[in-house]
């Protein structure tokens, strides 16, 4: 039946309006009650190290730099250097033409590559642009792509272009990791976001993603709520799994507990793993392990006792 | 490996229970002149936590009395402002102590922590900062020029939000210039007491209010006592019908807050996951103990299977257990008399030919517990979709039309409340002329403001409260 929804563009406009709507209050008092759930002791310490080994450490600045992102790799592959037990993340994340230099610093170990895609941030680019950027970033070996949708056409209602372009991207990535980016803080409702985390399952995406980090808001609870309600949806539908990838703005140990309650209670323990959650951030790592330190000597030590990078 | 969240229990050391406690008579915690003690008890437990005092008819006239006397030669001399300030001191003395409050509440009641603290103790802290800003300005509220207190109300409030009850009663009543002896439920006297406390510590006139307790007995007394010339009472029908009765005849003003047996709509088009939500928050918030919960689901039938499939995921997911545990979602049932009955109309449900439905989940050994159930296959006949069971049991119904949905949710005794879920705006406006309900909520539930009036049509009372409609029935003009 879902083969079908895709088979014209009216057939997706339809299909994808007559998704159930979001009520905006409704959501928003969900997500809030979910941040009031009391983590403590052994569930917190579960709950750390589960979110830094979901972490897609991240550098995306036009100052990047191969030192950078060599820096980067070595705070990936041993985050805590007082403390050998705590986990590695989950990918590095950086621009195509930083791949090669994460590739090579993270070989050998299980830390994945991944790279933004498709003339990130905006996305305003041809597709032989987006498509060459992709192929550019898995010939440098990039294990994952980020890629961003076309908000300008989903926002005019050109859904049936949103989609061939994340399908053309998903062959043009082979057998990379496909996580497309929705950018919510430029689609505003969650009506879009429900709309625009279907239409890329339906297109094929591997992950779901919030937002690239370049606009406010990014990340926010109630966006993701409504998103893993949309790949819990989808798993129903098809018995497919897809993931999800709050990005940007979380930078607590208290707000990464609360996206992992919110994903276990909304689709459970399958998707309590890096490879159907992650958590975009970079500052959030340093956050989690005196969170971590804390809980194994009772103390808090400043934030000089942790690696920048 | 999976997320198992730790105990998290809120500490009981922030309350201090006494092992006994008096009856709170102008000003003071005074010994009884002809009751007896009785026990309240943890419901999550069956401890006992403290012995409280039944108040006999004696003292039921040394508190009316002394209300009569605080009205005649004080709090009816204050001008609102001065009024007003108690009212906000209360307020803030409320918030101070929030935590203690909820542990309290929590501890005698048996609801989560959660909602003690989210919902109840904010929700009494508000209502008195909001009726102390009505004090002063009570020429303005529609009632005339020059809108009188009607003298001393007698208050006989319910179990199931102990302490937001009691604020619902006091704060109108005070704001509009009466005094008041106030009688809590016989199971969950404890947050009134400290209540009592808070009068104390804010320096209210001794007698303003008075705090009595003890079972039907006492609160016959009260109702029935002739110094009285208020009647406000928030309970079960059939008790409001027996108040109704003792006082016809009389000079007493009466406001009734009864049962419900709420219609919670959902339309093929609502936002499905959060009806979801609007259903478990109707009819499981607080146990199911609301006299406005959403206890007749009616789920248009091209959407059932979804909307069911839905709900009973929903419900997997609902923690039962320690109230204090600030992780719970469904605490314990109030009282053994209130386990039974709510046991008693399950049985009926299920010999009737309802299909009953549960979640696994594990219940404590001690205490009054019943986990949250879902009845399919209910028709309009069975009595599990007439009478009120007053705990977590969800009866299902289903319907074809607008019209129908109308029909059905209006096809009761009752008309506390009525919920609608849909997208469609035209339809909300539509449903809500409709239902012949106090109050109708759109696409959400159990939501309650200071500002917005609460009360019932036929069999669920008259009078109104919350809001400036609130002060109406403590103002003669």
């Amino acid at each position: 039946m879902l083969a079908d929804v895709t088979s014209s563009e009216d057939r997706l406009r339809r299909f994808l309006h007559g998704l159930p709507g979001v009520d905006q209050v409704g959501a928003e008092a969900r997500a809030a009650t979910l941040g009031t759930r009391s983590i403590k002791t052994s569930a917190k310490q579960y709950a750390l190290d589960l979110a830094i080994s979901m972490i897609d450490l991240t550098t995306l600045e036009g100052q990047d730099t191969p030192g950078k992102v060599r820096a980067l790799c070595a705070k990936a592959k041993r985050p805590d250097p007082a403390d050998p037990t705590a986990p590695q993340v989950a990918a590095v994340c950086v621009y195509p033409d930083l791949v090669a230099t994460a590739k090579h610093e993270l070989r050998g170990t299980n830390i994945n590559v991944a790279s933004v895609a498709t003339g990130f941030p905006s996305g305003r680019t041809s597709l032989a642009i987006k498509q060459q950027d992709t192929k550019d970033a898995v010939a440098a070996g990039a294990d994952e792509v980020d890629m961003v949708i076309d908000r300008g056409a989903f926002l005019s209602g050109r859904y049936g272009l949103v989609f061939d372009e994340i399908v053309a991207i998903r062959e043009a990535a082979g057998d990379a990791h496909l996580k497309v980016i929705l950018e919510t803080g430029e689609l505003v409702t969650y009506d879009n976001v429900r709309r625009a985390s279907w239409l890329a399952m339906l297109a094929g995406a591997d992950f779901i993603k919030t937002s690239t980090g370049k606009v406010q808001p990014a990340a926010t609870l109630p966006v993701t709520l409504v998103m893993l309600e949309a790949v819990r949806d989808y798993h129903e539908a098809t018995g497919l799994h897809i993931g999800v990838k709050p990005a940007g703005g979380i930078r607590t140990s208290k707000d990464a507990i609360k996206y992992l309650v919110m994903v276990n209670e909304t689709c459970g323990d399958d998707w309590l793993n890096p490879d159907l959650f992650r958590f975009g951030a970079s500052s959030l790592l340093n956050e989690l392990l005196m969170q971590r330190t804390r809980m194994s000597t009772g103390r808090y030590s400043g934030p000089d006792y942790f690696t920048l990078d | 490996m999976s997320f198992e969240y730790a105990p998290a229990p809120e500490s009981r050391a922030i309350v201090d229970i006494k092992s006994s406690y008096g009856l709170f008579i102008n000003g003071d915690f005074t010994e009884s002149q002809d009751g007896k003690p009785f026990k309240t008890v943890s419901p999550a437990s069956e401890e006992v936590l403290a012995e409280v005092t039944e108040a006999g008819p004696a003292d039921v006239d040394k508190a009316v009395r002394a209300a009569r006397r605080a009205y005649d030669r004080t709090w009816s001399k204050l001008s609102g402002r001065d009024r007003a300030k108690y009212l906000y001191r209360i307020a803030r003395i409320v918030q101070e102590r929030s935590r203690e409050l909820a542990v309290l509440e929590s501890l005698d009641n048996g609801k989560p922590i959660r909602e003690s603290r989210d919902v109840d103790v904010p929700l009494v802290a508000a209502h008195f900062f909001y009726y102390a800003g009505w004090a002063d300005k009570l020429e303005y509220a529609g009632f005339g020029p020059d809108p009188q207190p009607l003298g001393v109300a007698g208050q006989v409030i319910p179990w199931n939000f102990p302490l937001l009850m009691l604020a619902w009663k006091i704060a109108p009543a005070l704001a509009a210039g009466n005094t008041v002896i106030l009688k809590p439920a016989e199971t969950t006297p404890l947050t009134a007491l400290a209540f009592a406390e808070i009068c104390q510590q804010a320096d209210l006139p001794p007698g303003v209010v008075n705090i009595i307790t003890g079972a039907g007995d006492t609160g016959r007394a009260l109702v029935e006592h002739h110094g009285v010339d208020k009647v406000a009472f928030t309970g079960s029908t059939e008790v409001g019908r027996a108040i109704a009765k003792s006082v016809a005849g009389s000079n007493k003003k009466v406001t009734l807050e009864l049962g419900g047996k709420a219609a919670n709509v959902i339309f093929e088009d609502a936002p499905v996951d959060q009806a979801v939500e609007g259903i478990i928050n109707g009819i499981f918030f607080n146990q199911g103990h609301v006299c406005c919960a959403g206890s007749r689901l009616l789920v248009q039938e091209s959407v059932y299977d979804e909307v069911l499939a839905r709900l009973k995921r929903r419900m997997s997911t609902l923690r039962v257990g320690d109230p204090l545990d600030k992780n719970t979602d469904i605490g314990a049932i109030n009282s053994a008399m209130q386990l039974a009955k709510i046991r008693e109309l399950s049985q009926i449900g299920e010999d009737e030919g309802a299909e009953r439905w549960s979640p696994a989940c594990e219940l404590p050994e001690h205490g009054y517990w019943f986990p949250p159930t879902i009845f399919t296959g209910v028709s309009q006949a069975h009595r599990i979709a007439r009478e009120e069971i007053f705990g977590p049991v969800l009866s299902v119904l289903t319907f074809r039309t607008p019209a129908e949905a109308v029909e059905k949710a209006n096809n009761t005794p009752f008309g506390l409340s009525a919920g609608v879920w849909t997208e469609k705006g035209s339809r909300i406006l539509w449903m809500a002329n409709q239902l012949r309900a106090g109050v109708v909520w759109a696409n959400t539930c159990n939501r309650f403001d200071p500002t917005s009036p609460f009360g019932g049509y036929k069999e669920s009372g008259y009078g109104r409260e919350g809001g400036r409609h609130g002060l109406e029935g403590y103002l003669a003009h």
